[in-house]
């Protein structure tokens, strides 16, 4: 790892107002200071349930929504606020994947169209002419490039992804925020795209940041890993930390959902009480205290830090984390491993 | 209707098969939604009627002075000499006769057949100056009041409301002889182009409204699509968001909007020339023709018929080839 973090985001917030005519009554507060990095090359999981702000990250991330507060530095530079012109050159190195492929190409355009945009758009001329870079790119992401001149409607959900891979690629960025990119798609059709995005962050040397709520994708595809709770991080580190080691009650909790076909019955899954409380207004101090079972008075008066434990990579922010050493392996929930094998297997 | 849009997809489908099948080496070709709409529209037989009618009645219009030349009289020539002493045309049905196809104008004695032809080219040439242009400010305000939001939002709004509220008739009645005097004093010849860009105006003014209305709505529902959101991660510009990745996809709305406003055009000109605030006399129009011939409704029916059968013809044909044309668009709201 290099000393500067290709992305570094430090207190990123962002509030909704909620408007009943002309008066504000309330913010929703979907991202409340995020504080994480990325290094080049790397690729960093954003995981939690719906509604818990990933989405909300990543549009931050590459500037379709305004921070209401905090900062975002890429490449050593502070892109937080800065405009239109002054994020060309950085665009460049910051793309972007939808998650739903049906919504995320112009139906109106070509293939060649859609993939060549980002390079009219900002007026990149490349060796060879356009049409040979676009077509580069169709086969760089397993595509026929004879379908330079099909249109969105003839292509299946997952080609429709490759094709929204292949335009994020065209500027050759250095960090994609891929915003569930398979999520929309079939399970086994997941597992190609998800190995293409694996083999072109090798291959190029791409930086992730990749929200998914599929905890065995995060863990199939992610170095590293942040488990979002109510616009919050609860829990960073590296990938066999969070899987194996996981020290924050939510993340044990998330881990113990996943199904396991090698188990029958309920045995070892946590299930939590109640619902994700409402962003309009959120709990006190910690914010998952309303349905954590080891919830005392000190969560709900003071705000848990995110901070490493045992001088580690992982940074937990509970009062009262799990032991280093109880791994779920040895209460007898191999959860984690099974999900995570699933994938590898249906991967060619 | 002999198929539906249905199958004329699916036949589109088979069709584009068999060209990737087949020998030709010109790689693989994509249908777009627009070949498909079309391939549905040829596939209407009330549009493709309608639609070759149409073509006539431009044809028509367009070669006025050819057909001027072939036909041997002119719409301002007068024939008092078939006229009888009341100023009636000889023979029969209004003088229709080998020479005056259509008959005779009572009184000025004028050809009533290069009179129509002259009058199709000035309805359909406001009709389309006007839908033109209306289309074209609703597009340009409609898209940017949809897609930029906040107070421009508002003022077009606001603007919109304003135009719609404003009674059409009575400005129209109040405005063009007030234009036309400011231009031509008391007794200045009216030239008919200065008539018919006045009319042009009027329109233009108060016609954009429901293309603005109809944009806005549609750009407000493309907007938050994540192709948009795609094309400004890539740092594109206000127009290249509107005319590159918006615009082609509301074609369709626009388009049948645009087929249905010129009808509607052709008979507001014919309704202000007959109220007799349109166009003079000296220009040939469907409205003045109609109006002179409410006089004579009862001693020559024959003069009210080729101009009402035309104009019916010509609004009928454009109003039945603007709902085939939205049929073929969106086949998902035909019936």
């Amino acid at each position: 790892m290099t000393d500067q973090p290709l992305l570094r985001v430090r207190g990123l917030t962002k509030h909704f107002p909620v408007r009943q005519g002309l008066r504000s009554t309330g913010l929703v507060q979907a991202v409340d200071g995020l504080d994480f990095d990325v290094q080049p090359g790397e690729t960093l999981g954003l995981v939690g349930e719906s509604g818990c702000g990933k989405t909300t990250t990543g549009r931050m991330l590459v500037r379709l929504l305004e921070p209401t507060a905090g900062s975002i530095e890429f490449a050593g530079r502070d892109i937080t606020h800065a405009g239109r012109r002054e994020l060309r050159p950085l665009r460049q190195d910051l793309q972007i994947i939808f998650q739903d492929p049906y919504a995320s190409l112009n139906p109106r355009h070509t293939v060649g169209r859609i993939v060549a945009m980002p390079l009219q758009v900002n007026g990149i001329k490349p060796p060879g002419g356009i049409k040979a870079r676009v077509q580069e790119l169709l086969e760089l992401v397993g595509l026929n490039p004879e379908h330079y001149n099909r249109y969105p409607h003839e292509f299946s959900g997952g080609q429709r992804q490759r094709i929204g891979i292949a335009r994020a690629l065209a500027l050759r960025p250095k960090l994609i925020v891929a915003d569930e990119p398979v999520s929309a798609l079939d399970v086994s059709i997941q597992a190609q795209v998800v190995n293409l995005l694996r083999d072109l962050q090798r291959d190029l040397g791409l930086a992730f940041v990749f929200i998914a709520h599929d905890l065995a994708v995060v863990r199939h595809f992610c170095q590293r890993v942040a488990v979002m709770y109510l616009g919050r991080i609860v829990e960073i580190g590296d990938r066999a930390d969070i899987y194996e080691r996981p020290q924050h009650p939510y993340t044990r909790a998330l881990l113990s959902a996943i199904p396991d076909v090698t188990r029958l019955g309920p045995g070892g899954r946590i299930r939590l009480s109640g619902d994700v409380p409402t962003p309009l207004d959120p709990p006190s101090g910690c914010r998952f205290r309303t349905r954590c079972w080891k919830a005392q008075d000190i969560c709900a008066t003071q705000e848990p830090a995110l901070v490493p434990r045992d001088g580690g990579n992982q940074a937990t922010a509970c009062h009262f984390p799990e032991a280093v050493g109880a791994s779920l392996l040895a209460e007898g929930a191999p959860a984690g491993d099974a999900a995570g094998a699933i994938v590898e297997e249906v991967s060619p | 209707m002999s198929l539906s849009p249905v199958e004329g997809v699916a036949l589109a489908e088979i069709e584009s098969s068999a060209d990737a099948g087949g020998p030709a080496v010109k790689g693989v070709v994509g249908r777009s939604p627009g070949q498909l709409a079309w391939l549905r529209l040829r596939r209407d037989r009330t549009a493709m009627v309608s639609g070759v009618l149409l073509i006539f009645f431009m044809v028509l219009g367009l070669a006025a002075p050819l057909i001027e030349m072939v036909y041997g009289i002119g719409p301002r020539e007068q024939f008092q000499n078939l006229l009888d002493g009341f100023g009636m045309p000889l023979g029969y049905a209004g003088g229709v006769t080998g020479e005056h196809w259509f008959g005779l104008e009572p009184g000025l004695g004028r050809d009533i057949f290069i009179r129509l032809i002259y009058g199709l080219r000035t309805s359909l040439f406001i009709a389309f100056a006007a839908a033109l242009i209306t289309a074209t400010i609703g597009v340009v305000l409609g898209a940017l009041a949809g897609y930029l939001g906040g107070w421009l939002d508002a003022v077009i709004n606001w603007i919109t409301d304003l135009t719609l509220a404003m009674p059409f008739l009575i400005i129209a009645l109040a405005l063009t002889p007030t234009i036309t005097l400011r231009f031509y004093g008391e007794r200045g010849q009216v030239s008919s182009a200065f008539g018919v860009g006045v009319l042009i105006g009027v329109f233009a003014i108060f016609g954009w409204t429901s293309t603005a209305r109809l944009v806005r709505g549609q750009v407000i529902a493309l907007r938050e699509r994540e192709f948009v959101e795609a094309a400004k991660a890539s740092g594109a510009g206000l127009g290249h968001m509107l005319f590159r990745q918006l615009l082609p996809n509301i074609w369709a709305p626009i388009l049948v909007s645009f087929s249905l406003a010129v009808p509607q055009f052709i008979t507001s000109e014919a309704a202000l020339s007959f109220i007799g605030v349109g166009l003079s006399d000296e220009t040939p129009s469907f409205g003045r023709m109609i109006y002179r011939s409410l006089d004579f409704l009862q001693t020559d029916p024959a003069y009210v018929f080729f101009p009402g059968i035309t104009i019916f013809a010509l609004v009928f044909a454009f109003n039945l080839f603007g709902d085939a044309l939205r049929d073929a668009l969106d086949p998902k709201s035909s019936r």
